[in-house]
C-alpha cells in the first residue's frame, strides 16, 4: 500500500471500500470491501448485473458519494476524508463525469455547457473559452458550438458531454453508461472516441453492461453483490471470451449482439485477437492482473 | 499579474453569469414572475405611489399657505382663560402697544411685528359709497409682514401712527368700487364719515386657494393709532413676521422658539404667576404645516403597512417559486454539483435568481408607484406641477426588494445547497 501510495502512475487507490445505503428500516450493503488500483492510461470497464454496486462505485469513484468504510486515494489524496467542498473541488479539477442521459444544460450552447465546469474554478479564468472550443474540436464539433442540446443528435449531445469532461483536463474520465441512450451507430462512435482519446494517454474507466462496450477496454473489471468477482485484461476475461465465441458462431443469426437490431456492426468493430490495435494492447505490459478477484 | 487577479475575476465572473442565469430564467417564466412579483410590485408601488404624492401635495400645500399668508407667520391676541370667564373680559386681556414693543425689543425670533384692529365701515367718495369696507389699522412695518408693497404714493408712516393721523392706504379694487383716478394719491374718502387722506395704493390680493379667499374686497389701511381713536373698543391682535429658517435652524425650531419668546415675555409682564393660565394665544403657520406633516405621516403609515403586507405575502410567493424552481431544476443543480459547484455558490446561485425577480418586481413597482403619484397632477382643481420620487425613496425600494429576495430566497437555495449531487441526478 504504501509502495503505491507514492507511484505517480497510480490514479485511483481503493482498499476495503464499503458502502452501506439505509432504505427505510432497511440496511443495503452495496458495496462489502472492494480492491481496486487503476494506473495512469488504463481503459477499465466496470460490469455487473444491476444491484451487484457498480454505479455505487462509480458514484464513489466520481467523489459523487463518500464511503461508509475504506479507503479512496486519487491520485495519492485520501478522498474518503474529504468534506462536501473539497469534493467538489475533486470533482471539479481531478474527474470528467459522463453521464447515461448527458446532462445538458438544455437552454445553453454546447460552448457555455463545455464551459460550465470552468465557471467553478479559477484555474483557466483567462483561457475558458479557448480550452472549450479546443475541447470541442477535440471531439468533432468544432461547427456545432452554438447549437442548443435540442438542434443536436443524441451523439453529438453525448459528445458535447464528453468535451465537458475533457475541459480541465481531468486525471481520469469516468462514463457511467455512456452508451445506454444511443443507438448502436452512434455507440460505435461515442466508443471510437473514447479510444481515440485513450490512445492520446487518456485513464478512462467505463460502467457498462454492453460486452461490445466493454470489449473496447485494455481490462474488464466484474462486480457481483458489491465484491470484485473478476478483474482481468479483455483479452483474459473468460466471460468476454465466451461471448466473442458466441457472437462469431452467430455471425449472421441475431443471437451475438444484445440490443443490436443487426450482429454485423457488433462484430464489425469488434477488435478481435488478430486486428493490429489488439495486437499492440497485448503486447503492453499490465500490472493489473495481479489486483484479481479475491 | 494574471495570478493576483484571477481570484477576483473568478468571483465577478461567477456573480455576473448567475445574474445572467437568473435573468434568463426570469425571461423564460415570464408570466409566471410577473404573478410571482406582484406582492413585491403592489407592495413597492404603494409607498412609492403615497410618498410621492405626498411630496407633491406637502409642496402643493406649502406653496398655497406661503402664497396666502405667508409661511413665517404668527398672531398673538389676548384671550379670556375658560375659568377665569366670570371675572374678566376681554378688555382685560386684550394686547397693547407697550405689549407690541416689548414683543419686538425682546423677541429676538421676531422680525417685524404690527398689531392690527378691524372694523366694518361704510366708505364714500363723490358719488360712490362701498357699505362694510374693511378698514385695518395698522403700523407701518404691516407692508412688510403681509409683503405687499405699495404701488402708487407712499406707504403709512410712523409720524402718521405718532400724530394719530388721518391719512389711509387703499387697494386696487377701492379704486374701481369707488371709480377713483389711476392715481388716487392727495385724494379724500370719507371713511366713516371721516375725512381721510389718500397717500398710498397697495395691489389687490384674493385669497389663496385652498384658503376660500375667493372675491377680492376693498380694503383701507390707516394707521393703528388712529383707528383706535375712531374705534377704541375694538379687538386688537399681533401679526408677526418670523425670522427666516436656516439649515441650522429650521422653521418650525424658529417657530417653536418665537411662541416660547412670546409666552415668557407676555407672561413676566402681565404678571402671571405659576399656577394662572395664559391670558393670550398665539398661533403659527408652521403648526398648519405641522397639521398637515401629522396627517401625511398617518398617510405614510397606512401605506407603509400596506406595503409591508403586500411584501410579505409577496415574499412568501417568491418563496414558493424559488421551491419550485429548485424542484424543477434539481438535475441540474445535480449536474452543477458534479462538475464541482461548491455547496455555498449553489446557495448565492438561487439567492442571486430571488433577489433579481424581487428586483425586477420592484423595478415595475417603482414605474407603477410613480406613474399613480402622476395621475395626481390631472386631478382637477389641485395644480399639482411636479410629483418626483426622492431619491431615498429610490434606494429604499430597491433594498426592502433586495432584503425581500435574500430573505424569502433562503430557504429554498439553503434546499438547493445541500441537495445531494447523486439523489438530484435521479430526480425525475
Amino acid at each position: 500500500m504504501s509502495k503505491q501510495a507514492g507511484d505517480p502512475d497510480v490514479i485511483i487507490d481503493i482498499r476495503a471500500l464499503h458502502k452501506v445505503y439505509k432504505v427505510g428500516e432497511e440496511r443495503v450493503h452495496a458495496l462489502r470491501g472492494i480492491d481496486l488500483t487503476i494506473r495512469r492510461n488504463e481503459f477499465v470497464a466496470i460490469m455487473g448485473a444491476s444491484g451487484s454496486g457498480k454505479s455505487t462505485l462509480m458514484n464513489i469513484l466520481g467523489a459523487l458519494d463518500k464511503p461508509t468504510k475504506g479507503m479512496y486515494r486519487l491520485r495519492g489524496r485520501d478522498t474518503h476524508k474529504m468534506g462536501m467542498s473539497q469534493l467538489a473541488r475533486v470533482r471539479n479539477e481531478d474527474i470528467g463525469f459522463i453521464f447515461q442521459s448527458f446532462e445538458l444544460l438544455p437552454r445553453a450552447t454546447s460552448l457555455k455547457n463545455v464551459m460550465l465546469p470552468m465557471l467553478y474554478s479559477s484555474k483557466h479564468i483567462f483561457s475558458a473559452r479557448k480550452r472549450a472550443k479546443n475541447a470541442l474540436r477535440r471531439v468533432g464539433l468544432g461547427d456545432r458550438m452554438t447549437h442548443r442540446p435540442n438542434q443536436l443528435s443524441g451523439g453529438q449531445r453525448q459528445r458535447v458531454a464528453v468535451a465537458r469532461a475533457l475541459v480541465n483536463d481531468p486525471a481520469i474520465l469516468l462514463a457511467d453508461e455512456p452508451t445506454g441512450n444511443l443507438d448502436t451507430k452512434t455507440t460505435q462512435e461515442i466508443i471510437a472516441l473514447f479510444r481515440e482519446l485513450h490512445e492520446a494517454g487518456q485513464t478512462i474507466v467505463v460502467v457498462t453492461h454492453e460486452e461490445d462496450v466493454a470489449g473496447h477496454a485494455d481490462r474488464i473489471v466484474r462486480l457481483r453483490d458489491g465484491e470484485v468477482m473478476s478483474d482481468h485484461t479483455t483479452r483474459e476475461d473468460p466471460i468476454h471470451r465466451v461471448w466473442i465465441e458466441q457472437s462469431r458462431e452467430g455471425h449472421g443469426a441475431k443471437a451475438g449482439a444484445p440490443g443490436a437490431p443487426e450482429s454485423a456492426p457488433s462484430v464489425g468493430v469488434m477488435p478481435t485477437q488478430d486486428s493490429p490495435t489488439a495486437s499492440v494492447r497485448a503486447a503492453r505490459p499490465k500490472s493489473t492482473q495481479a489486483r484479481s478477484a479475491t | 499579474m494574471s495570478v493576483v487577479f484571477a481570484p477576483f475575476l473568478y468571483v465577478l465572473r461567477l456573480v455576473v453569469q448567475t445574474v445572467f442565469l437568473a435573468v434568463g430564467q426570469i425571461w423564460a417564466n415570464k408570466t409566471r414572475a410577473m404573478l410571482t412579483s406582484l406582492g413585491i410590485i403592489i407592495g413597492v408601488g404603494a409607498v412609492i405611489a403615497v410618498i410621492a404624492g405626498l411630496g407633491g401635495l406637502k409642496k402643493f400645500v406649502l406653496d398655497e399657505v406661503d402664497a396666502a399668508v405667508g409661511a413665517r407667520k404668527m398672531w398673538v391676541w389676548g384671550e379670556v382663560p375658560d375659568s377665569k370667564r366670570a371675572v374678566m373680559n376681554d378688555s382685560d386681556v386684550r394686547v397693547g402697544l407697550y405689549e407690541a414693543n416689548l414683543l419686538l425689543e425682546n423677541a429676538p425670533s421676531i422680525e417685524s411685528l404690527t398689531p392690527m384692529a378691524h372694523s366694518s365701515w361704510p366708505i364714500a367718495y363723490g358719488e360712490e359709497t362701498v357699505l362694510g369696507a374693511s378698514i385695518w389699522g395698522i403700523w407701518p412695518a404691516w407692508n412688510d409682514v403681509e409683503d405687499r408693497t405699495v404701488v402708487y404714493g407712499r406707504p403709512l408712516s410712523r409720524i402718521d401712527s405718532d400724530e394719530k393721523r388721518l391719512v389711509c392706504m387703499i387697494n386696487e379694487q377701492a379704486i374701481e368700487e369707488l371709480n377713483l383716478d389711476l392715481d388716487p394719491t392727495g385724494d379724500y374718502l370719507l371713511v366713516n364719515g371721516r375725512r381721510c387722506l389718500v397717500v398710498g395704493v397697495v395691489e389687490t390680493k384674493d385669497g389663496g386657494g385652498i384658503f376660500g379667499g375667493g372675491q377680492p374686497r376693498t380694503e383701507v389701511w390707516i394707521p393703528f393709532e388712529t383707528h383706535k381713536n375712531m374705534n377704541p373698543y375694538t379687538g386688537t391682535w399681533f401679526q408677526m413676521q418670523l425670522v427666516e429658517p436656516t439649515s441650522d435652524r429650521p422653521m418650525d425650531a424658529v417657530a417653536a422658539d418665537a411662541k416660547a419668546e412670546v409666552n415668557i415675555i407676555l407672561r413676566t409682564h402681565r404678571n402671571l404667576g405659576p399656577e394662572d393660565e395664559d391670558t393670550f394665544e398665539m398661533e403659527v403657520v408652521q403648526s398648519v404645516i405641522g397639521f398637515f406633516n401629522q396627517m401625511a405621516f398617518v398617510l405614510t403609515a397606512v401605506g407603509g403597512v400596506i406595503a409591508a403586507i403586500s411584501l410579505l405575502v409577496g415574499g412568501i410567493g417568491i418563496m414558493n417559486i424559488m421551491l419550485v424552481s429548485v424542484s424543477e431544476r434539481t438535475r441540474e443543480i445535480g449536474l452543477r454539483k458534479a462538475v464541482g459547484a461548491r455547496p455555498p455558490i449553489v446557495l448565492t446561485q438561487f439567492l442571486i435568481e430571488a433577489v433579481v425577480l424581487c428586483l425586477v418586481g420592484g423595478a415595475i413597482g417603482l414605474l407603477i408607484g410613480q406613474g399613480a403619484a402622476t395621475l395626481l397632477r390631472f386631478v382637477p382643481g389641485m395644480s399639482i406641477e411636479s410629483v418626483s420620487v426622492p431619491r431615498w425613496a429610490v434606494f429604499m425600494s430597491v433594498g426592502v426588494s433586495a432584503l425581500v429576495g435574500v430573505v424569502s430566497g433562503m430557504f429554498p437555495a439553503i434546499k438547493a445547497a445541500r441537495l445531494n449531487p447523486i439523489d438530484a441526478l435521479r430526480h425525475e
